[in-house]
């Protein structure tokens, strides 16, 4: 810019000459805007890498420590970034322990956890393969609609419809009943399956379906034979976001289960135990550690096939 | 959206066998209501008519003690409206959700198109740092909360602790429970609020990846052509970005945008767990618990969550009506 403002006679024509000498000349310069930006970028490309990471990670690696930390060790001296005086697991040992045994009984927890999130997979997956699957094959009066109405419904705050189902429950006696939240999850999250596993099925060749179909195969033959084995990595990438959601989910839980501390999960049970004063911060951290390590490693295992899964579809835009 | 070719599929699948006279498409007719059915059985009951209920039990005067007595008198009332929108603090908890939502909703997304930018080209260990970046997201709210809470505990965080001792802070900062602290920047005293900044800044941690996730799809399914035609006739990294990548985000941008909010508009579960709604930080959701749980009123709880949903709804029609066609008219220049 200062090298064409000299010549200030004429507000226009600075531009075309500068773009015309620019180009010849480009090898030469060793300091060329793009160059320069070039380089500042690739540095700061590294930079917020560095940070994204100490952002995303530390809390994580935080509640670890924390974890095999002794209580009075962490009140001395809250700045450490590493365990100074060792590692103890006694936190670990009091959240597992049963109530019996003067502990948490965070092995009930963890129990009814695993028992309430595969029971929702299993009934999600029944329930919107079969609802998906006729979305994306079957002409049928109102599949618009219903594939409109799956997607609007799911905008209401779920603590709107906490409202209703916690009177509903109430009433029935469900409620406090591992069931009971099943129920719910599975119905929340069947709207936004179907939309996972629609776009898939509509990627399988219909050309091998009817292929079957000639065979006299039945529709249910061939929902089982041919399209579901073709589905299966969207499936099993489904089946892990509905585990996900509801081994962490939280607000129904605290609604349906509060009262009833046999059926606890592990993210209510965490929580409650927040709320005593005579609960050691770093045994809060070690129950943090016991809820998030299955997720992690599930996580880690299955990372490219869930976001293979859950982006599919967002290349179009 | 793919009419063409699934209406040709629909054409050569009727040449296939026939069963019992009916003709093919009201087979499939039959079919696909009969797969639908179960979806349609729970969603309608355990989503559909719940939402509908609400609206009923917003006009009744219902409480958690007259439940069994009060649940089917149906003399309706606009009580609950009028105590829910009189009530003090109610404008407040309007005002701290709107600007929870709004300044989130900019930061996580910023922050997800930031992180997907840097990641965007294949390198060492790109895998690794992807997956790091999305454990916010995926770990358990109740578990990343704690750490938080933790980490920002005035006694035994780490912040404070890093605070005192190396950036000199006289006190401790109650990050969670301070409403309002004063920010001393070239000697000049802001009023800030600090446990609205916290969750903000919370929730941008947290739901960052959700942007980042998508932004890096889109990113990656970019034709290059662009960029490198772009790149031929001198255009610098920078203008590269502005002019020719960003315009394409666009879409992804905009939907996020709108999926961001609404689920910011109505989080419940990570300002529950921070602050309890305490130190100026009750979103219209928290108040929404409180009714429920605290008072038992199950009436007043209903008619707040409708006003909510009433509201994010006029929000997302105005949202639609003056940015969205905006967006598609700067799509066909």
């Amino acid at each position: 810019m200062s090298r064409t403002d000299v010549d200030t006679g004429i507000a226009e024509r600075p531009q075309p000459p500068r773009e015309a000498a620019k180009r010849p000349s480009r090898p030469r310069p060793p300091l060329s805007r793009e160059i320069v930006e070039t380089r500042i970028l690739g540095v700061l490309k590294w930079i917020t890498i560095a940070f994204f990471l100490i952002a995303t990670l530390f809390p994580f690696y935080y509640m670890v420590m924390l974890s095999v930390r002794a209580i009075e060790d962490v009140a001395l001296d809250p700045g450490a970034l590493w365990p100074p005086r060792g590692v103890s697991t006694a936190a670990f040992g009091e959240v597992l322990r049963s109530v019996d045994d003067g502990g948490q009984g965070f092995l009930t927890f963890l129990r009814n956890s695993a028992v309430i999130a595969l029971a929702s997979v299993a009934l999600t997956l029944l329930v919107s393969i079969l609802g998906s699957y006729a979305i994306a094959r079957l002409q049928f009066f109102g599949r618009r609609q219903v594939n409109f109405l799956f997607l609007a419904v799911y905008l209401f705050p779920a603590i709107l419809l906490a409202i209703p189902l916690f009177v509903f429950f109430t009433r029935i006696g469900l409620r406090g009943s591992l069931f009971g939240l099943i129920l719910v999850y599975a119905s929340q999250i069947v709207p936004v399956t179907i939309y996972m596993l629609r776009n898939y099925f509509e990627t399988v060749p219909e050309s091998l379906e009817e292929a079957a179909a000639l065979d006299g195969a039945g529709r249910l033959t061939i929902i089982r034979k041919v399209s579901l084995p073709l589905a299966m990595p969207a499936i099993m990438a489904t089946s892990l976001f509905v585990f996900m959601i509801a081994w962490n989910e939280f607000l129904f839980a605290l609604l349906f289960l509060v009262e009833n501390r046999q059926n606890w999960t592990v993210s209510l049970g965490l929580s409650q135990l927040a709320g005593s004063i005579e609960v050691a911060k770093t045994t809060l951290m070690a129950g943090s550690v016991i809820l998030t390590v299955p997720i992690v490693i599930l996580f880690f295992a299955t990372e490219r096939l869930l976001v293979e899964g859950l982006t599919a579809g967002a290349e179009k835009g | 959206m793919r009419e063409g070719p699934v209406v040709g599929a629909e054409e050569s699948a009727r040449a296939g066998p026939r069963r019992r006279g009916r003709t093919l498409a009201q087979q499939e007719a039959r079919a696909g209501l009969a797969l639908l059915s179960p979806t349609l059985i729970v969603v309608l009951v355990m989503v559909v008519i719940p939402i509908l209920w609400t609206v009923v039990i917003a006009f009744q005067s219902l409480r958690l003690r007259n439940l069994r007595t009060r649940l089917f008198d149906f003399s309706f009332t606009l009580d609950n409206f009028g105590n829910v929108l009189t009530s003090p603090g109610f404008l407040e908890a309007l005002k701290v959700t709107l600007i929870y939502s709004v300044v989130g909703t900019a930061l996580s997304i910023g922050l997800g198109l930031v992180a997907a930018l840097v990641v965007r080209k294949p390198f060492k260990g790109r895998t690794l740092v992807r997956a790091s970046m999305l454990l916010p997201y995926v770990a358990p709210v109740v578990a990343v909360t704690f750490a938080w809470t933790i980490m920002l505990d005035p006694e035994l965080g780490i912040v404070n602790a890093i605070g005192a001792d190396l950036l000199g802070w006289e006190e401790r900062i109650p990050f969670l429970t301070q409403e309002s602290g004063t920010l001393s920047i070239f000697g000049l005293d802001l009023g800030v609020p600090t446990a609205l900044i916290v969750v903000t800044l919370y929730q941008a941690w947290r739901y960052f990846p959700f942007s980042f996730l998508f932004i890096l799809a889109r990113l990656q399914a970019l034709p290059a052509e662009l960029d490198e035609a772009a790149r031929v006739d001198g255009a610098t990294p920078l203008q590269r970005f502005w002019r020719i990548t960003l315009p394409q985000l666009q879409g992804v941008i905009a939907l996020l945008t709108v999926l961001r909010f609404i689920w910011t508009f109505n989080e419940f579960d990570d300002i529950y767990l921070l602050t309890q709604g305490g130190a100026g930080t009750e979103v219209v959701s928290v108040r929404v618990f409180r009714y429920l749980t605290g008072r038992g009123d199950i009436g007043a709880a209903a008619a707040l969550s409708l006003v909510l949903a009433l509201l994010l709804a006029v929000l997302l029609f105005l949202y639609f009506k003056f940015f969205v066609g905006r967006v598609e008219e700067a799509d066909a220049i």
